[in-house]
């Protein structure tokens, strides 16, 4: 079952201009998901994920309406047809 | 910036916490354009100039407080940038250490057109063999056995300063905060820490062999065994490669401070902008003063015709003091209140040629070739 993952504005530009990446499923984990975005669109994953392939901190990934670091992080279990969303932590200066 | 500017021209590349600015002036440098800013939102904490290999490149590293760091590049002076689509500063997954920003850019040699160097945080030496798309870690201080040692100043943990020896393409000195001065002698093989005679005023061990928290380095490429250093706390200068390092804060009012200033022609004459601790990090007694050596450092002169000298709470930090190459030479700095100050005629007389910025955390200056 296909999973759709719904990108912020600033990351538009490395998705060919598109808010919205399908990708084909299932997948287990957001880790496994991300990992196909990477094969896909590595210009994205660069920005979300370290080079330790951990989430960079001050960006927030969402499946359905819950984050992952409230649950179980990148391991965290996605439901078919789930949508994740990316979103940059409401923080700066 | 529609129009590039011509042969001759100055320019001034303003990196701040909130995107990058290009200043550009005739040789008069009497009247200046702003043009920015270039990555609104994103922090710019090095940028560079490069007019070798028949090009005009802009070099910029910016940092995304989201979406992390890289270095994008402009042969348009502005008008377009490279994205790129891959971060091209990446440690190797093996490494353990993730990028957190890039804190300098440095060309290299005229004979080596394509070859620059990058300093980031955490610390280490990045080296790009193809103009600066591409970049890869200098093995020799990615895995040294110092570096689990190695612990972050105030800034972060970065590696910000890159001397090259202009008389031997093998040897060449970084600086990094807190660290030290380390040196190799083939071509980054090997590095070997070289801080005799700095003090770690924060320490216990005022002296140890490494660990300091060092500032900034800079050398004249006519002489390039005599360094210059400007330490957390202590002026310094080595006349053997950075083997032995001698006191010369000669009449500094403070000798804490951050940037450091080689003059373009005079491998005498350095400059140096005083903080008044390192708790407070602001001009002593709020008067802004740019400190010239023009004796290797045996004394110092303030420097203050058309700076503020009342309630100039202002702060340079280690990497917005620069020079352009004309002569008499342009010396230029910005400061955290988002001001850039100029000098046409080596620091004798200073102009505020743009206020109003935000926070700078870095000044470039370069003449178009």
């Amino acid at each position: 079952m296909a999973v759709s993952i719904v990108l912020p504005r600033a990351l538009f530009q490395y998705a060919k201009g598109s808010n919205t990446v399908v990708l084909d499923g299932p997948f287990a984990t957001v880790e496994d998901a991300l990992d196909e975005l990477a094969e896909r669109l590595p210009a994205v994953t660069d920005r979300l994920l370290t080079e330790q392939g951990e989430l960079r901190p001050h960006v927030n990934v969402f499946v359905g309406e819950e984050s992952v670091r409230f649950l179980e992080g990148l391991a965290t279990k996605i439901p078919d047809g789930a949508t994740i969303t990316i979103v940059p932590a409401v923080s700066g200066g | 910036m529609p129009n590039s500017p011509p042969p001759g021209s100055t320019l001034v590349l303003v990196g701040t916490s909130k995107g990058a600015f290009i200043l550009s002036s005739d040789r008069s440098r009497k009247k200046w354009r702003v043009d920015g800013p270039h990555f609104p939102g994103e922090s710019v904490y090095a940028l560079a100039y490069d007019d070798r290999g028949g090009r005009h490149r802009t070099l910029a590293a910016t940092r995304s407080f989201h979406f992390g760091s890289t270095i994008r590049l402009s042969d348009d002076f502005g008008s377009s940038w490279t994205g790129p689509e891959r971060q091209n500063i990446r440690f190797p997954e093996s490494s353990g250490l993730s990028l957190v920003q890039v804190w300098q850019i440095l060309p290299g040699p005229r004979n080596e057109p394509d070859l620059l160097w990058a300093g980031v945080e955490p610390s280490c030496l990045f080296e790009s063999r193809d103009a600066g798309e591409n970049w890869s870690p200098v093995k020799g201080l990615l895995e040294h056995e110092h570096r689990k040692q190695w612990t972050p100043g105030g800034g972060g943990m970065c590696l910000h300063t890159i001397v090259p020896d202009a008389a031997n393409p093998r040897r060449m000195i970084v600086a990094m905060s807190t660290g030290g001065v380390y040196r190799t002698d083939d071509a980054g093989e090997h590095w070997r820490p070289r801080n005799v005679g700095v003090r770690a005023q924060f320490l216990p061990n005022k002296y140890p062999e490494f660990g300091q928290c060092v500032h900034k380095v800079v050398s004249h490429p006519a002489r390039p065994e005599r360094l210059f250093l400007q330490n957390h706390w202590g002026l310094y200068r080595s006349d053997d490669s950075g083997d032995t390092w001698q006191d010369v804060a000669n009449g500094v009012p403070s000798d804490f401070g951050f940037c450091m200033q080689m003059h373009p022609h005079d491998p005498e004459t350095v400059y140096i902008v005083p903080m008044q601790s390192d708790e407070f990090r602001c001009a002593p007694e709020a008067k802004l003063r740019v400190y010239r050596t023009r004796n290797a450092g045996s004394s110092w002169e303030p420097l203050t015709k058309g700076l503020p000298q009342e309630g100039a709470f202002e702060t340079v930090v280690r990497d917005a003091l620069s020079a352009d190459s004309h002569d008499p030479a342009g010396i230029y700095f910005g400061t955290r209140n988002g001001k850039v100050f100029a000098s046409a005629n080596d620091g004798d007389e200073w102009s505020l040629i743009v206020d109003g910025l935000p926070s700078v955390c870095c000044v470039k200056a370069a003449t178009v070739s």
